[in-house]
C-alpha cells in the first residue's frame, strides 16, 4: 500500500446521491443512502428531480468521489448522457458515476459505453454496491 | 356468563393441549423459526388460534353483517353474489392513440372498467414540450396535454356505459375538467358519468411524490372538486384516498392502513371546514389499498379498514346516512413484491395477492402483469393478469358466499391486532398536530424509510425469503418487454404545439385570466378550470397559472 492510498483509506468516501428526471420513486435511493452511510461513507442526498446542472454543481461543491443517480421512469437514455456531458464540461470527467433503477439490459450496455461505471437493477444486494464503490474509488486514487 | 364459562374451558383445554400434546411433539420436531412474523414484521402471537383468542369480540357489535355498520364483513349486503368486483387494469403509454388501442384491447378481453395511467410530465403538470419532460413523454403512462388528447384517448368509448378511474393527483382538477368537457362535447349529462379521480395529495407528500403546490392550496383544490362533484357529477368518486403508494414506498401493512385513514379523516375535516355536511359528501369518498404477499395480514387489513373508518366517521361526525360510514375501495396487487428475477413467478404472486383482495372484499381490482418490474406490460402479460382475476371470479368458488373467512379465529384476531396497531399511529399523528403537520415534520416519510430499510436487511440476511431473489436463484431469463420509442415524444410535442396554434387565443387567454382571479379569491375553481380546458388550455398552462398564485412545494430531502 503506498502512502497516498493509506492516507486515502482514512478518508471517508464521499457520495452524492440524487434522483434525476421526474419520477418520485425514492424507496431505492433511500435504502442505498442508508446502506452506504452504514458502510462508513459520507452521503449527501440531494433529493428528487435534480437537473444535470444541479447535480454537477453539488458534486463540485461537495467534492465527492462518487455520483449515484436513481431513475425508474425510463428516461435514462436521455438523462445519463446529458449528465455526462455536463460533467465533462465542468471538469468532472472521469468522476465515478453509477446509476440504479429499472434499466433494460441493452440500455445498460449503451450507458456503460457512454461512461456510466455501473448500473444496479432491482434485487441487487446493497453490499455489492458498497464493494463496487470501494474498489472503484481505490482504483482511481 | 355461559359464554365466559365456555371460553374459560376452551382456554384451559388449549393450555392442556400445548403442555401435553404440542410440547412433547416440539421436542422431536422443533419449530422452524424462533418467531413467526408477517411480511410487515407483525408478530403472530399464537401458534394456534382458538375461540378463546377472540373472546373479546362481540359478534353483533364488532363484526355484524355485510352492508351494515361496522361493515367488517363487507361494504355491500350481497357482495360478489350480487356483482363481481370491477376488473380494472391500470393502463396507459405513449400518446392517446396507443392507449386508446390498449383500452379497447382490454375491454375486448373482458375487462369491466377503465383505469388511466398518465405519464410523469402530466402527473407533474408539465406539458410534453417542457424541458423537464425530455425523455419522459409517454414512458410511464399516456401523455395528455390538452382536451384534444382526451378526445382521442376516449375515442369510441361510451363514457356513460363504462366507469373510468384516473390516477391523477396534483393536476386532478384539470384532467377531471377535461373529462367533463369531453362528456359535454358529446352531448351527455354529467349525471351519467361514473368513475374516480385519485386526487389524493397527502399521500403524494408522504410517498408517491408527485406534487405541485403546497398542502393548503392543494387541499382547497380537493375540496373544490369534491364539492363540485357532489352537486354536478353525483355518480363520480372525487377522491381515492390511497394507501397503495405508501405501501410501495416501503410501509408496513399497519402504516399503510393508519396513514391512509388519517389522510381520509384530514380530507373529511377539510370538507366540513369548507362548509359541506358529512352526509353530502362522505358517501362519495373512496379508498385504494395495496395487496401484498402476506395473505392473512392483507385480509385483516381490509376488514380493519372498513371497521375503523365506520367507527371514526360515526363517532366524529355523527352522520345520519349509513353510506357516509361505508368504506369502498379499489385494490392493486403489490408492484413492489414482484421480482425482476424469474419474472414468471410474478404471475403466482399476483394471483395470491388478488385472492387476498377478493377475500378482503374489494370493490375493484388491478392485477399486476408479470413484466411490470421491467417495463409497462405487454399485451400478453396484461392478458394473463386479467385472466387471473377472471379465474378467481369464475373458477375458485370464493365468490359463492359473503366473507367466507369471517369468524376464522386467526383472521378475526389478526383484524383486531392490525386495528389496534393502526390506532397507535392515529395517536402519534394526533400528538404531532395532525397529518399535514406530521408530513411537514417528515414523520410518515421517516417511518416508511425505516420499515423499508428493515425489509431490505431482512432480505439480505435471509430472515425473509423471496423466491428467485435470495433463495432458489437461477440464471437470468430474458423475457420480451414493451418498448416505447423516442418518436412518441416527438409526435406528442408536435401535437401540443399544433393545438397552441389552432386554438382561439382570445378565449384561451381570458379563461386563464379568470382562473387566476378565482384562485386568488375563495370561489370553487372547477367551473373556471372547465372553461380553460374547453378553450384548449393545456395541463401545463393551467398548472402554471395556479402555481403563480399558490406557489410550489419543496420537500426536505431526508433519509
Amino acid at each position: 500500500m503506498n502512502i497516498k492510498s493509506r492516507r486515502y483509506s482514512k478518508k471517508r468516501i464521499r457520495v452524492l446521491l440524487a434522483k434525476a428526471g421526474l419520477d418520485g420513486h425514492d424507496r431505492g435511493i433511500k435504502i442505498i443512502a442508508m446502506a452506504l452511510r452504514d458502510a462508513g461513507m459520507e452521503v449527501i442526498y440531494l433529493g428528487l428531480r435534480q437537473t444535470s446542472e444541479e447535480i454537477v454543481n453539488a458534486a463540485l461543491e461537495e467534492d465527492v468521489d462518487v455520483i449515484g443517480i436513481s431513475l425508474l421512469s425510463g428516461a435514462h437514455n436521455q438523462i445519463f448522457p446529458r449528465l455526462l456531458k455536463v460533467m465533462k464540461t465542468s471538469g468532472l470527467k472521469g468522476r465515478l458515476l453509477i446509476g440504479g433503477g429499472i434499466i433494460p439490459k441493452q440500455d445498460i450496455a449503451f450507458l456503460k459505453k457512454k461512461g456510466v461505471a455501473e448500473m444496479f437493477t432491482p434485487g441487487t444486494n446493497t453490499e455489492e454496491i458498497v464493494r463496487f464503490i470501494k474498489k472503484a474509488v481505490e482504483k482511481k486514487i | 356468563m355461559i359464554k365466559n364459562k365456555r371460553t374459560e374451558k376452551i382456554r384451559a383445554e388449549k393450555n392442556r393441549w400445548i403442555q401435553n400434546v404440542l410440547r412433547p411433539n416440539l421436542k422431536l420436531l422443533p419449530e422452524r423459526l424462533p418467531v413467526f412474523t408477517t411480511v410487515s414484521n407483525l408478530l403472530i402471537d399464537e401458534l394456534l388460534y382458538a375461540p378463546s383468542d377472540i373472546s373479546v369480540l362481540d359478534y353483533l357489535k364488532d363484526i355484524g353483517f355485510p352492508g351494515e355498520y361496522p361493515f367488517t364483513r363487507g361494504t355491500y349486503p350481497s357482495m360478489y353474489r350480487g356483482r363481481i368486483w370491477t376488473m380494472r387494469e391500470f393502463a396507459g403509454y405513449g400518446t392517446a392513440e396507443e392507449t386508446n388501442k390498449r383500452f379497447k384491447y382490454l375491454l375486448k378481453k373482458g375487462q369491466t372498467g377503465l383505469s388511466v395511467a398518465f405519464d410523469l410530465p402530466t402527473l407533474m403538470g408539465y406539458d410534453s414540450d417542457h424541458p423537464r419532460s425530455t425523455g419522459e413523454v409517454g414512458r410511464c403512462g399516456v401523455a395528455i396535454d390538452s382536451l384534444s388528447d382526451m378526445e382521442r384517448l376516449f375515442k369510441d368509448i361510451p363514457l356513460d356505459k363504462i366507469t373510468t378511474s384516473m390516477t391523477i393527483n396534483a393536476p386532478a382538477a384539470v384532467i377531471f375538467a377535461m373529462y367533463i368537457a369531453l362528456a359535454k362535447k358529446r352531448g351527455m349529462r354529467l349525471s351519467q358519468l361514473g368513475g374516480t379521480i385519485q386526487n389524493d395529495i397527502l399521500k403524494e407528500y408522504i410517498a408517491q411524490k408527485e406534487w405541485i403546490y403546497p398542502p393548503r392550496p392543494s387541499i382547497r383544490l380537493i375540496t373544490d372538486t369534491i364539492s363540485y362533484c357532489v352537486k354536478n357529477v353525483p355518480k363520480w368518486h372525487p377522491i381515492s384516498i390511497s394507501g397503495y403508494h405508501i405501501r410501495e414506498a416501503g410501509a408496513t401493512a399497519v402504516q399503510e392502513l393508519a396513514f391512509t385513514l388519517v389522510d381520509g379523516l384530514t380530507y373529511v375535516d377539510a370538507c366540513i371546514k369548507a362548509g359541506m355536511k358529512i352526509d353530502e359528501f362522505a358517501g362519495r369518498l373512496s379508498f385504494f389499498f395495496n395487496s401484498h404477499n402476506d395473505f392473512f395480514e392483507e385480509i385483516a387489513k381490509f376488514r380493519a379498514a372498513r371497521r375503523i373508518w365506520a367507527m371514526e366517521i360515526k363517532e366524529r361526525y355523527r352522520p345520519k346516512d349509513f353510506r357516509s360510514m361505508q368504506m369502498r375501495f379499489h385494490t392493486q396487487t403489490a408492484g413492489c413484491s414482484l421480482t425482476a428475477q424469474q419474472p414468471y413467478n410474478n404471475i403466482v404472486r399476483t394471483a395470491i395477492q388478488a385472492l387476498a383482495a377478493v377475500l378482503g372484499g374489494t370493490q375493484s381490482l388491478h392485477t399486476n402483469s408479470m413484466d411490470e418490474t421491467l417495463s409497462l406490460p405487454t399485451e400478453r402479460a396484461v392478458t394473463i393478469a386479467l385472466r387471473t382475476q377472471q379465474i378467481i371470479a369464475n373458477e375458485s368458488g370464493v365468490t359463492n358466499t359473503i366473507d367466507p373467512l369471517g369468524g376464522s379465529y386467526f383472521v378475526e384476531a389478526l383484524t383486531n391486532k392490525v386495528e389496534e396497531e393502526a390506532y397507535k399511529y392515529f395517536k402519534k399523528i394526533d400528538d404531532l398536530g395532525g397529518m399535514v403537520e406530521a408530513i411537514q415534520q417528515g414523520f410518515p416519510q421517516r417511518e416508511i424509510a425505516r420499515s423499508s430499510q428493515w425489509y431490505q436487511r431482512a432480505i439480505e440476511k435471509k430472515e425473509k425469503i423471496v423466491v428467485g431473489l435470495n433463495e432458489f436463484m437461477e440464471e437470468e431469463e430474458v423475457i420480451e418487454t414493451l418498448k416505447i420509442g423516442p418518436e412518441i415524444e416527438k409526435r406528442q410535442i408536435k401535437e401540443v404545439k399544433g393545438i397552441r396554434k389552432k386554438r382561439n387565443k382570445k378565449k384561451w387567454e381570458a379563461s386563464l385570466e379568470r382562473l387566476k382571479g378565482a384562485a386568488e379569491g375563495k370561489e370553487n375553481l372547477m367551473p373556471y378550470i372547465i372553461d380553460a380546458v374547453k378553450a384548449y388550455a393545456t395541463v401545463g398552462e393551467v398548472s402554471n397559472t395556479l402555481k403563480g398564485v399558490f406557489g410550489e412545494y419543496k420537500e426536505p430531502a431526508l433519509f
